[in-house]
């Protein structure tokens, strides 16, 4: 009977491993926003987070999101070319860029590089002590350490993400009138014309949901991080991989929640 | 002042303390010895709320709640100094002060306190990092006592300091003690410390405290154990390989 039973034991722990996760995650989640709302205020940490996660990720997030709307102009150059619609080029790249590529690539490129980083910070911390020595300074490692984070980081995605969205579409407008012959004139005009605001504002919404996540899994992870240098690198893998799924679950479900007819 | 009765605390399978009682009265200096790996630093940490014991309580000032307002009066040393890496030294000896005091003021009451704990001003602007492990545990005493808190946890204070270095460092935590009337519990192995610092020693073996008395007893404690540890015999009741 073995047989039957242990791939199902094995499943239902799976399964109770997982809701237990979610649960922790969500609790951690609640604390973090519970805290952003409540004195002390750490205006330095978070004027300095701004900078690491935001100032700091442009180089990365431009340059995603310059070679991804160039790639798009010619991949929707040639798929167009099939059916004698070349001349949707700058609206598809527009609107692909801000309500899809902009947000989700902004966000994954930001996850490899702050929730990797935050979680190795904070995971140290735990380990060498530090948070412990935060708490006999009548300091709650919640407000000095995550909610500066998670702040920053749902405040910078937007942005990120639209200066992402307008590289991107200087990347399709460059390939667009060097490579395919558009006239450039006619490039910019079509795509303003069919680009509407609720195109632009969902992705910049997806952005801030993204930003909160990474901080979210960063912290998350370095907080709860287990001893000794293993530890810290097991805390920066789980925070990398756990922010790029959530980000990739969560951009589904609010396609879903905002295109969906 | 500070009360343990009956604290237990194990890790898994490692049951390392065993329902220890122990009294330490306001204005006094116990000193914890035993020998390395039986839960003293796991002892200074279930006062601070940093490891929840299993059974037991602690009180401090007779209450066992409020644990914010305890840790306002409180300063500790931790063993591996656990400075702050990323921001300067001065920053990390005045974090508290930085909350109430500018920033001047409270540059200038760090300085006076690594002057205290036998380093330059020079040091001040240097991390963590740029630092000795003697310095920065230096440091770390520098932060502990910074804001004159009541009651002060010193872990290991002089481990790793030179003998000139580590008289310095006793004769400073004796002074907190008797001048400015502070509560201390200090962790050491190092039985110059010992004498220089405690008005009361407490041994703990095997998860509960096998002896306590006045320092001037320590030489007549009549336990074996006791003996066995200050004079640093191999042989005895406690084993090498524990
Ligand atoms: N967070 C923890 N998780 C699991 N085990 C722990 C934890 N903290 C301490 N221990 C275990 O508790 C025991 C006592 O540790 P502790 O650090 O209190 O020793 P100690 O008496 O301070 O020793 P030393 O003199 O070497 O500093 C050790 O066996 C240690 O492995
Ligand atoms: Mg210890």
């Amino acid at each position: 009977m073995t047989w039957v039973t242990s791939p199902l034991a094995a499943l239902g722990a799976l399964v109770l491993g997982l809701l237990a996760a979610t649960g922790r995650v969500a609790l951690f989640a609640a604390s973090a926003v519970s805290h952003i709302l409540r004195p002390p205020f750490y205006a330095r940490a978070f004027l300095q987070q701004l900078v690491q996660i935001g100032w700091l990720s442009l180089p990365v997030v431009g340059l995603t999101a310059l070679f991804t709307g160039g790639a798009l102009a010619l991949q929707i150059y040639a798929g167009g070319a099939r059916f004698s619609a070349e001349e949707v080029v700058p609206s598809i790249v527009a609107i692909g860029m801000v309500r899809e590529l902009g947000p989700v690539l902004g966000g994954l490129m930001v996850a490899a590089r702050v929730a990797s980083s935050i979680a190795a910070e904070i995971a140290t911390m735990k380990v060498t002590e530090q948070i412990d020595a935060l708490v006999t300074l009548s300091t709650q490692p919640m407000k000095y350490l995550t909610v500066p984070r998670i702040l920053a980081a749902t405040l910078a995605m937007p942005v990120l993400v639209g200066v992402g969205d307008a590289i991107g579409i200087m990347g399709g407008y460059l390939v667009g009138t060097t490579r395919l012959d558009f006239n450039p004139a006619a490039y910019l005009k079509n795509t303003t014309d069919f680009l509407e605001f609720w195109d632009v504002a969902s992705g910049l919404v997806k952005g801030a949901v993204f930003g909160f996540i990474v901080a979210l899994m960063g912290c998350y992870h370095g907080m709860t991080s287990g001893r000794g240098a293993e530890g810290v690198g097991a805390a920066t893998k789980a925070a990398v991989v756990s922010a790029s799924v959530l980000i990739l679950a969560a951009n589904y479900l609010l396609t879903e929640a905002f295109f969906a007819a | 002042m500070i009360t343990f009765s009956d604290v237990h605390k194990s890790f898994g399978a490692n049951h390392v303390l065993r329902g220890v009682d122990l009294h330490v009265a306001r204005g006094t200096s116990m000193v914890i010895i035993g020998g390395s790996g039986t839960g003293k630093s796991v002892t200074l940490k279930c006062v601070l709320g940093l490891v929840t014991p299993d059974r037991g309580t602690i009180t401090v000032d007779g209450q066992s709640g409020s644990r914010d307002a305890f840790l306002s009066r409180f300063g500790m040393l931790f063993q591996g100094a656990a400075l702050f890496d990323s921001l300067p030294v001065w920053q990390n000896v005045a974090f508290r002060l930085l909350r109430t005091h500018t920033k001047a003021d409270a540059r200038a009451i760090a300085l006076d306190k690594l002057r205290r704990v036998g380093l330059k001003p020079e040091v001040a602007d240097l991390y963590p990092s740029d630092l000795s492990g003697g310095m920065q545990k230096r440091v770390g005493l520098a932060r502990a006592i910074a804001a004159d808190p009541e009651i002060i946890f010193f872990d290991e204070p002089t481990t790793g300091l030179d003998p000139i270095m580590a008289g310095v460092i006793n004769d400073l935590i004796r002074e907190i003690v008797s001048e400015m009337g502070a509560t201390t519990i200090t962790i050491t192995h190092d039985m110059t410390s010992v004498r220089t610092i405690a008005d009361h020693v407490a041994m703990l073996h095997a998860g509960r405290i096998q002896w306590t008395g006045p320092i001037d007893q320590l030489d007549h404690s009549g336990d074996a154990h006791v003996d066995q540890f200050i004079h640093g015999r191999a042989t005895g009741p406690i084993e090498a390989v524990r």
